[in-house]
């Protein structure tokens, strides 16, 4: 016992090294696991309130880059309006009847107050948390293209994983066939991402357009991606193909939360189908 | 004693906040954040009683990581410096003992002082891009970016040191 205590007072200075140092790697593997919820996040009142405060001082910068953006989401849904033939005045503004019409998503607006793009693990803060109705596991879209799902929420603030993750494994598919890949990114250039697990039946070409899939449960179908960059065949399989993002990840503003109302009744239903 | 304990906080708050306001958004080059929260550890008095140091080297990196969402990578290796501190400066000495409470890093000649923040800083940065890329495959891009970022660490932190600390 008196050896323990000597032993003990001997090696104090290590013994609490080595405690810090436990705790701290316990919160560096949630930190790479997916589906541990992250106690350190920033998603919390001191550093969301900071980041807050800063945005609202550096947010003109963006001003330019922002309205860009939503011109080019007018000029996208005008010309989707004019391809239904619906002229847009307001005579013509249908009532839909909610018993025959069923909504699946609803998207929220939100302000990206942190943005990161340079570390191997991306995530961003947002000031939109659960008391807007900010829920984990929704996507994250923009004008442009995706940018990420939420990871954690408090009550003001939420966390993006960010595409630019290597957490990250988003469903997406080529605009001209219906084959269907994982999107992942490798950790070197902001602007190109990764395609995996393109069956080697599907003819791929340089400049083809990538879309969201709509075989998660996050992303409407359709969402834009991004464009083939180059891929590498060997032995007739896809090795690498690299995908030039059409969002700039560097200068993110203004996004929308994607929140799908029927998430619940898909999850239960494939739970349903795998246990039985 | 007082106003060693004033000065000790008053650093460690402003250097939190210089970090995740402005070194974590520089992105020069594409890619290099110098990390320079860790001058704290470098500046804090030398005792034989490193409890205290090690207690507080933890809350400031994990103080860092709460704001740039990194788990704990950044208290891991923040502790793991704060506890080689002594050792490393020992061995740039070449001393084994010396006085603890006259120390004062700028009374050192350049050459050992440079040695030991740029030993520090660069263990320090090998451990941050070992644990956020968690893997054997990009050794390369760990050990790239840990020497490219370490530069700047180390010149912003010696030019910091050397202009707003004073000589006793």
């Amino acid at each position: 016992m008196q050896q323990l205590i000597y032993f003990i007072k001997k090696f104090r200075f290590f013994l609490l090294f080595l405690l810090l140092e436990i705790f701290a790697f316990n919160f560096t593997l949630q930190y790479h696991s997916y589906h541990k919820s992250k106690f350190v996040n920033s998603a919390n009142l001191i550093s969301g309130g900071l980041y807050n405060k800063l945005n609202s001082i550096t947010q003109y910068l963006h001003l330019k880059t922002e309205n860009q953006l939503l011109i080019e989401e007018n000029v996208h849904l005008k010309n989707l309006l004019d391809k239904k033939g619906v002229v847009p005045t307001p005579a013509s503004i249908q009532v839909t009847d909610s018993v025959l019409y069923n909504q699946k998503y609803e998207y929220t607006t939100a302000k990206i107050i942190n943005n990161n793009f340079t570390k191997r693990n991306n995530y961003l803060t947002i000031n939109k948390g659960s008391k807007e109705g900010v829920e984990t596991e929704s996507g994250v879209i923009n004008g442009r293209g995706i940018i990420g799902v939420i990871k954690n929420t408090s009550s003001n603030y939420a966390t993006i994983l960010s595409i630019l993750n290597n957490n990250s494994k988003i469903n997406v598919r080529l605009k001209n066939n219906t084959h269907f890949g994982t999107m992942v990114w490798d950790g070197d250039d902001y602007n190109t991402t990764q395609i995996t697990d393109i069956p080697r039946q599907a003819i791929i070409k340089k400049g083809d357009t990538i879309i969201t899939g709509g075989k998660s449960s996050l992303f409407p179908e359709g969402i834009p991606v991004g464009t083939i960059k180059d891929y590498d065949i060997k032995n007739n399989q896809y090795i690498q193909i690299n995908v030039v993002l059409f969002n700039d990840m560097s200068a993110l503003e203004n996004v929308q939360v994607i929140k799908n109302l029927e998430k619940i009744e898909q999850r239960n239903l494939e739970q349903q189908t795998i246990n039985e | 004693m007082n106003n060693l304990a004033l000065t000790n906080s008053f650093r460690f708050i402003s250097l939190i906040l210089l970090q995740v306001v402005v070194f974590n958004h520089l992105n020069l080059f594409k890619f290099i954040n110098p990390m320079i929260y860790i001058a704290w550890v470098f500046l804090f008095p030398f005792r034989k009683n490193i409890s205290l140091l090690l207690i507080l080297s933890f809350v400031l990196g994990l103080s860092v990581d709460f704001f740039s969402d990194s788990g704990g990578i950044n208290a891991a290796a923040t502790v793991f410096i704060a506890f080689v501190r002594l050792p490393i400066l020992k061995l740039v000495l070449n001393k084994s003992d010396f006085d603890y409470w006259s120390f004062n890093l700028r009374l050192l000649p350049f050459s050992k002082a440079f040695l030991f923040i740029a030993i520090l800083t660069i263990i320090h940065h090998l451990i941050i891009f070992s644990l956020a890329y968690f893997s054997f495959q990009d050794f390369l891009s760990i050990i790239s970016k840990a020497f490219l970022t370490s530069v700047f660490s180390i010149t912003i932190i010696i030019l910091g040191i050397a202009l707003l600390t004073k000589k006793k």
